[in-house]
């Protein structure tokens, strides 16, 4: 007798239990151990002083292990002396769907080239949707966003989920690609500072 | 007499307070427990400071207990527009008190001679009499639990009919069938007890499990009737309306089931009134199979090692020791209970139904048969 095909398109699961797992009791029995396992060793590890977790206790402790291509915080990039590379064009104020950039510009009559410079830069990360466009639009590559979190708890909701300029200058990376030059060791609180001279070839 | 009313008062006040104190700490192993079987911290951040300093006093979260309880009494106590109000107020309680009530008459301890215990004066006022650590000694013990287990499955249907709202009047419904349902299965999972220890009265079931069966394991219902255990660990679950079980209540399909109109303290005794049956589950299982008060090599006198080693210890090492065994392992009992909660997935309702009246209802019936034979069999023997 020719076996019959079923060609319909089967969309469902064909119940692939054994017996031994459609009496139930085992396999609880086995989830129990799974379960009872996990909680006996995190046990274990708080006990002896070691972490048994897998979260981090956030705003005392933050993770170490973000993506290389995170981006969860904006940083400004800094010139050689340290000051800003903004020019407070408002480009990025501009492009934020968010509006989240408030920039006051500043003028240096001590810098030609630049005589634009933020007297403030602050992002709202209340309303941030971290698309990163004001990283696409700056034309002086000032601002970046890099793996990390703003950390910005509070206890009171009128302090505000600001970032200023102290802040966002306070990047120091080892080594930056895109700047011949080695980033300044950092300055205490990373404010920028005007008591160096500008160096020779940008005059 | 006088002596009498002085020591049951005595129990009744250490028995509330023992029960209420542990459902607050459910409340904290629940969370702790289950962050730490999936990984996490758990709740670390309610705090009392020390006033006057900057000193905080964290202790792993266990104050979460304390703030949900204010938190609770603070609440708005909003009641629905249309409601049956004596119903209404009557349904939390209904929910907690017989379940407080069933401690009543679970043994946390053997004999107690308070006239041994406390030098001359007691000895004078308390005289001779003993007591069993019990706050009713009743001769129907056991029928007293079925007949309050009974009376929760009437708070939760006042509940969801009272409160005017088709979700809690679906979670009561729920309630009711589940609760019926597995009530049938614990009676007859029981009643294979019944008859191996001949009576219906807890303290004297315990008495019974002290010793040693075949020379090397405790008497202990859990090796006497180790299918009666189990079903019994699972209808308890299924009648404290936990997950896997908990379809009364099914966040995800009725809001929260038959409370879902219910706020403030009068929610809060709902859900204490759930942590304290996961107290009084453990203590049932621990009365009923895991010996009770009983130690392995231990009775009211002191030690008893294998190798025919006596060592006699004070009447108050006794009673002391006693009790802790049975705390500790009603604690455990609750350790479990939570890890099958977080372990396992829901049922679905006719799942539910057709486990227990098709799967756990032939197995409790052939238990007891099987159970039957057997005791006349021996007892035809002896």
């Amino acid at each position: 007798m020719k076996p019959v095909i079923d060609r319909r398109k089967k969309y469902w699961n064909e119940p692939r239990l054994n017996w031994w797992e459609r009496a139930y009791i085992f396999e609880v029995v086995r989830g129990f151990s799974i379960t009872g396992g996990v909680f006996v060793r995190n046990m274990g590890r708080w006990i002896t002083g070691r972490k048994g977790a897998l979260t981090s206790y956030y705003p005392e402790e933050k993770r170490a292990d973000f993506a290389a291509h995170n981006r969860g915080k904006h940083v400004l990039t800094q010139r050689e002396d340290g000051r800003p590379q903004c020019i407070a064009c408002n480009l990025c104020a501009t492009v934020c769907p968010a509006r989240v950039i408030e920039i006051e510009a500043g003028f240096d009559p001590d810098d030609p080239a630049h005589p634009k410079f933020p007297i403030r830069f602050e992002i709202d990360y209340s309303r941030c949707i971290f698309c990163g466009f004001c990283v696409e639009a700056c034309p002086e590559d000032a601002i970046r966003m890099v793996p990390d979190v703003p950390g910005l708890t509070v206890t009171d909701r009128s302090d505000g989920m600001w970032l200023g300029k102290q802040e966002l200058l306070n990047w120091q990376p080892a080594r930056d690609p895109a700047k011949p030059y080695p980033p300044r060791p950092a300055k205490g609180d990373g404010a920028p500072s005007t008591d160096t001279d500008p160096p020779a070839s940008k005059q | 007499m006088i002596q009498d009313l002085v020591v049951h008062g005595v129990f009744i006040v250490y028995a509330v307070l023992m029960l209420m104190t542990l459902g607050l700490i459910l409340t904290w192993v629940e969370r702790k427990q289950a962050a730490i079987m999936s990984d996490r911290i758990g709740a670390n951040r309610a705090y009392i400071r020390i006033p006057f300093t900057q000193a905080k006093i964290v202790w792993w979260g266990l104050f979460h207990g304390l703030a949900d309880g204010l938190k609770m009494m603070l609440k708005e106590d909003w009641r629905p527009q249309a409601y049956d109000r004596v119903a209404y107020a009557l349904a939390p309680w209904l929910a907690f008190v017989p379940v407080l009530a069933v401690f009543s008459v679970i043994p946390f301890g053997g004999r107690l001679e308070p006239g041994a215990l406390f030098g001359e004066g007691a000895a004078g006022f308390f005289g001779e009499r003993v007591y069993q650590l019990q706050v009713a000694p009743l001769d129907a013990g056991l029928l007293v639990v079925f007949a309050l287990g009974g009376i929760a499955v009437i708070g939760a249907m006042l509940a969801g009919w009272s409160s005017n709202n088709k979700f809690s009047l679906l979670g009561a419904v729920r309630a009711g069938s589940q609760m019926i349902s597995y009530e049938l299965v614990i009676g007859l999972t029981v009643i294979g007890l019944i008859l191996i220890y001949g009576t219906v009265n807890l303290g004297n079931i315990v008495e019974q499990q002290s010793g040693m069966l075949f020379g090397f394991l405790p008497a202990w219902g859990i090796f006497l009737q180790p299918f009666a255990a189990i079903l019994f660990l699972v209808a308890a679950q299924a009648e404290n309306q936990r997950i896997p079980f908990d379809l009364p209540e099914a966040e995800s399909e009725l809001i929260a089931g038959y409370f879902t109109e219910y706020s403030a303290m009068k929610m809060g005794l709902f859900m204490f009134a759930e942590f304290i049956h996961i107290a009084i589950i453990a203590a049932l299982f621990t009365t009923l199979f895991l010996g009770g008060y009983n130690l392995p090599y231990m009775n009211d006198a002191g030690l008893l090692l294998p190798g025919g080693l006596e060592v006699a210890m004070p009447h108050l090492l006794v009673v002391i020791l006693q009790i802790t065994v049975f705390w500790v392992k009603v604690f455990l009992m609750c350790s479990f209970l939570i890890l099958v909660r977080w372990s396992l997935p829901r049922f679905r309702y006719d799942q539910l139904l057709s486990f227990a009246w098709r799967f756990l209802l032939p197995l409790a019936m052939i238990n007891l048969i099987v159970t039957a034979i057997a005791v006349w069999a021996l007892g035809a023997g002896a």
